[in-house]
């Protein structure tokens, strides 16, 4: 199959610079719940993480033009890092 | 609120989306794909912001001002993610059927919203300066 455009590698690309994005909401994340001395909410964050590479690496396998749930996933899951955030400003 | 609920099981099913119309030449489906995850990195961005603010900046002359403004962009960055996934569905859904593009205000609104609070900064750094 030829891709003049290289759209696949792009959107390859596209979902590292996210997961890149993602690692460092992570980071701070769990760096906030540490100092608030709340560990189950560290380990959410970081196995939230590693989630998203499972979801994002599973998406390029796939090689197919649909992304399937992907999408949904990953928008859930910045909501998700929203939740925490907020709960652990609320709660300090 | 049928309406709200058959979006969200759109944006889970991708075979519902497929029902429709004819398949789209696949790069635009990627380029669609693309803009999505460029709005995600934005949500995310905004995130960063709230938990950067929330656990950097030092307690403001106002009291719970450092909360509000954590907790608001925190909001702000789960808004634009949800919105992101609807966005993807209706781009890829007009694809699907010929039409055109869905049009939407959401990037000025977007826009307008971190300007005037940047200006709110700006002045509230002045204030302190000349204090």
């Amino acid at each position: 199959m030829t891709d003049p455009g290289l759209a696949r590698e792009r959107t390859w690309l596209a979902w590292w610079r996210t997961l890149l994005v993602a690692a460092g909401v992570a980071i701070l994340a769990a760096r906030m719940a540490s100092l608030e001395g709340a560990p189950l909410f560290v380990a959410t964050a970081l196995a939230g993480w590693t989630a998203l590479f499972v979801v994002a690496f599973g998406r390029y396998r796939s090689r197919r033009a649909e992304p399937g749930p992907a999408l949904p996933l990953f928008a859930l899951f910045t909501v998700g890092y929203a939740v925490l955030g907020t709960l652990l400003v609320l709660n300090r | 609120m049928a309406g709200v609920l058959g979006a969200i099981r759109q944006w889970f099913d991708p075979e519902e989306v497929r029902r429709v119309g004819n398949t789209p030449d696949y790069r635009f489906s990627l380029a669609n794909e693309r803009t999505f995850l460029a709005w995600i990195r934005t949500g995310l961005a905004l995130v960063a912001g709230g938990l950067a603010t929330a656990q950097f900046l030092p307690p403001l002359p106002i009291a719970h001002l450092r909360e509000v403004i954590a907790v608001a962009l925190l909001l702000l960055g789960g808004a634009v993610a949800v919105r992101a996934v609807d966005r993807w569905a209706r781009t890829e859904r007009a694809m699907r059927l010929g039409r055109d593009l869905p049009a939407t205000r959401f990037p000025a609104l977007l826009a307008v919203a971190v300007g005037i609070g940047s200006v709110l900064l700006v002045v509230a750094v002045l204030v302190q300066a000349f204090q």
